[in-house]
């Protein structure tokens, strides 16, 4: 009897192995595939959570609406806890399961972000970087495969300048501002754009650097207490944010003269502080809420069909949260974008998705059919812009939720600009990287 | 020279904070000569239960009660499965069983309580003195002077305990030596779980301290990071070294955080900062050349 129940368990093991080899080469024609290498534990698991799982649900909510015209999307997960070799490594363990018909990858790291630009270069996987990672990757002629979508750093120092100076009448001159920032690569991005903005604007810049992980900030702000400056721009991540907030209240800061960036400015920084967040403001490249429509159909459709992927629903609707959907959507729709112009309802390859993220135009009328009206701002990229917007909003905690400020303010372009062309150059030369002629490109 | 108060005076009572976290780790050490690397760990997890029955509704009083029994549990469940079965090992393999634990916890405690960013509040603001900040412009937090106290007072106690109490005796005996601990009947498996326990409870402080000031979040596992420099300094086996060690890290990491940069950059041009985090670790090597058992440690002496 035990020898027969045997002899029943292997072959059933066997006929299980050999259905598992077929099915993925036969799904494959069909399947877009996602490789995610994300965190959801460590330091910044917190923070990894919402934003992976407002992605991880937009996907599945495509999925439930028939796919990308009719192409199904795939995901797997990796583990990166935000370490630098562990992002690496999820990303060779994946890689061969993307090189037919990849998604963008997101590894919301600007660390990763950095060890990844030149291997999925050579890897001709497409690599995006929404809100973080290499800023001069957005001259698409020498980095053809990076994408730092919607804005980047630099871009955002100039916009939160900008909306400091409508503030003051028209003119930052003679203010001193304090640049707080995460003693990384992460940190350090802006430091450009803020000294050419402190050269055209005459305001004096402090730089004070915060080592990781930043759960300890007092002789920061003591200095920022002796310096007395007119406003604090912070670039903190995970517990950095929460303490810097915490640190000005015991210093007698007022948090209404605090901008955090756009990782300096979720639910998960403000909610634990606390009445000491209250007034603190920071720019962001999505809003939070359910008001946005699309928000709401996914808690109706995805969670409601009991396949979301977050366990905690009060998650829905925040910012970071809202980040994820906005960045499933734009890898999506450059998809979308690719299936166009090669054929709909196919998977697309790595370097159709590679065009349909340099050819992405996702107007307000396009943002409006998807339901995401007001999410983000317009996105146009081409072949010498890979950013395509270059728009913020700032908003401000009034103790219980984000509240827009403003409306999508851009970074000074014409400043900015010219900052990453110079890198890029730089970087083209040191690699010996021939850049493309964009005029040649469609 | 009031700025430079200010920067020591905050100093020293974030030194006192770090001291907290070193307490646990001097505890064990003592009672068991493991260098516990789990402390970090200890001190999350402890934090992460206590947000966690505030959650399902205890009173604050009521879910550090939890709290400290889930600690002693988990104190208990070291001993029995973890350093029961390595009596009289070599201190590298109990220290190497640590760092195990230290990773099982840090994973089981999200598992277990979530991991998200927790508030935390216990009913202390940290804001400004009022009248020190009128009368001298110094800031003095009313939350780190109640820290300190809070610190002071365990100290304090775990001091007499250890001195004074039979328990307190035999912890130092079983340090010592663990055979020749139990040979005289020193019954080691309840020492070990006892001292566990307590530095469950050290965590416990030092957890809720640290987390009501930057929420509860695995960020409260570098704290042991803080800890080992005041370690080293004071020494791993006294309570009041830890305490000294503490004070002396804090003051002069801040201080050092202020003072040298701007002398680097004059030298050397760019932007120096954000040294807090190696600077104590350099202070403490340098006193290990001089006193390599720390400000208070025992002189060990071996027969040639």
């Amino acid at each position: 009897m035990f020898k027969r129940i045997k002899q029943v368990a292997i072959a059933a093991s066997i006929a299980a192995a050999c259905l598992a080899a077929t099915l993925p080469a036969a799904r494959a024609a069909e399947e877009q595939f996602f490789m995610l290498p994300d965190y959801r534990v460590g330091p910044y698991g917190a923070n990894g959570q919402s934003f992976y799982g407002g992605f991880i649900d937009y996907l599945n909510y495509v999925n439930m609406k028939g796919g990308i015209d009719g192409v199904q999307i795939a995901w797997e997960e990796c583990e990166t806890e935000y370490n630098n070799a562990k992002g690496v490594e999820c990303y060779e363990r994946l890689k061969s399961k993307a090189q037919k018909a990849p998604g963008p990858i997101h590894t919301m790291s600007t660390g990763i972000s950095y060890a990844l630009v030149d291997k999925s270069a050579a890897d001709k996987l497409p690599l995006a970087m929404m809100g973080y990672g290499l800023t001069s990757a957005v001259d698409g002629s020498v980095f053809p495969w990076s994408f730092p979508l919607v804005t980047t750093y630099q871009m955002q120092a100039s916009a939160i300048i900008k909306f400091l100076k409508d503030k003051n009448g028209g003119s930052l001159a003679g203010k001193k501002i304090v640049f707080l920032y995460h003693d990384s690569a992460y940190g350090k991005e802006p430091i450009l754009a803020l000294e050419a903005e402190a050269r055209l604007n005459k305001y004096t810049l402090v730089q004070i650097p915060v080592a990781h992980p930043g759960n300890e900030q007092g002789a920061q702000w003591q200095r920022i207490r002796q310096e007395q400056p007119d406003y604090v721009i912070m670039w903190g991540w995970g517990v950095m944010n929460m303490t810097a907030i915490k640190t000005a209240q015991k210093m007698g800061f007022p948090r209404e003269k605090m901008i955090g960036s756009w990782w300096a400015g979720s639910e998960e920084d403000t909610v634990p502080a606390g009445d000491a967040a209250k007034g603190y403001m920071s720019a962001t490249w999505n809003v939070a809420g359910k008001g946005v429509p699309l928000i709401a159909d996914i808690e109706k459709t995805v969670y409601g069909a009991g396949k979301g992927n977050l366990k905690d629903t009060s998650k829905l609707g925040t910012i970071l949260y809202n980040r994820g959907v906005s960045a499933a959507v734009l890898s999506v729709e450059a998809i979308r974008t690719a299936q166009a112009k090669y054929g709909k309802g196919k998977a697309m390859g790595p370097e159709q998705v590679r065009w349909g993220l340099e050819n992405l135009n996702l107007t307000d009328a396009r943002l409006k059919a998807l339901g995401a009206t007001g999410l983000l701002p317009e996105v146009k990229t081409s072949c010498d812009n890979h950013e395509g917007s270059g728009k913020v909003k700032m908003q401000q905690w009034d103790g219980t939720k984000w509240v827009p400020l403003t409306d999508w303010i851009e970074g000074n372009k014409q400043l900015i600009h010219p900052l990453f062309k110079a890198d890029a150059a730089k970087y083209a030369k040191e690699k010996g990287i021939t850049p493309r002629d964009c005029s040649k490109e469609k | 020279m009031q700025f430079f108060f200010e920067v020591l005076i905050g100093g020293l009572l974030s030194g006192i904070m770090y001291s907290l976290v070193a307490l646990g780790f001097v505890l064990i050490y003592k009672a068991s000569g493991v260098f516990n690397f789990a402390q970090g760990a200890m001190v999350y997890f402890a934090a992460l239960s206590l947000v966690g029955c505030l959650e399902k509704g205890a009173p604050l009083w009521l879910a550090f009660i939890l709290a400290f029994v889930i600690m002693t549990l988990l104190g208990i469940a070291t001993e029995k499965f973890v350093l029961r079965k390595m009596v009289n090992q070599s201190p590298i393999a109990l220290f190497m069983a640590t760092i195990g634990l230290a990773f099982f916890i840090e994973g089981l405690a999200p598992m277990l309580w979530g991991n998200q960013v927790w508030p935390l509040d216990i009913g202390l603001v940290d804001e400004p003195i009022g009248w020190i900040l009128d009368r001298y412009n110094i800031v003095v937090s009313s939350f780190d002077l109640t820290a300190a106290g809070l610190a002071m007072a365990l100290v304090a106690g775990l001091a007499l305990f250890f001195q004074y109490t039979r328990v307190g005796r035999a912890l130092r005996a079983v340090a010592d030596d663990h055979q020749a601990a139990l040979s005289i009947g020193i019954p080691l498996q309840h020492i070990w779980a006892l001292v566990w326990a307590v530095a469950g409870f050290v965590a416990l402080v030092a957890g809720m301290l640290w987390g009501s000031r930057n929420g509860v979040q695995y960020a409260l596992t570098f704290t042991a990071l803080k800890a080992l420099p005041v370690l080293i300094l004071g020494g791993f086996t006294s309570v009041p070294g830890a305490i000294v060690g503490g004070l002396i890290i804090g003051a002069s990491e801040k201080l050092a955080e202020i003072y040298i940069p701007p002398v680097l950059t004059d030298i050397f041009g760019g932007n120096f900062g954000g040294i807090e985090n190696w600077f104590p670790y350099v202070l403490a090597l340098l006193f290990l050349l001089v006193r390599p058992e720390g400000l208070f440690g025992e002189r060990h002496i071996d027969r040639v």
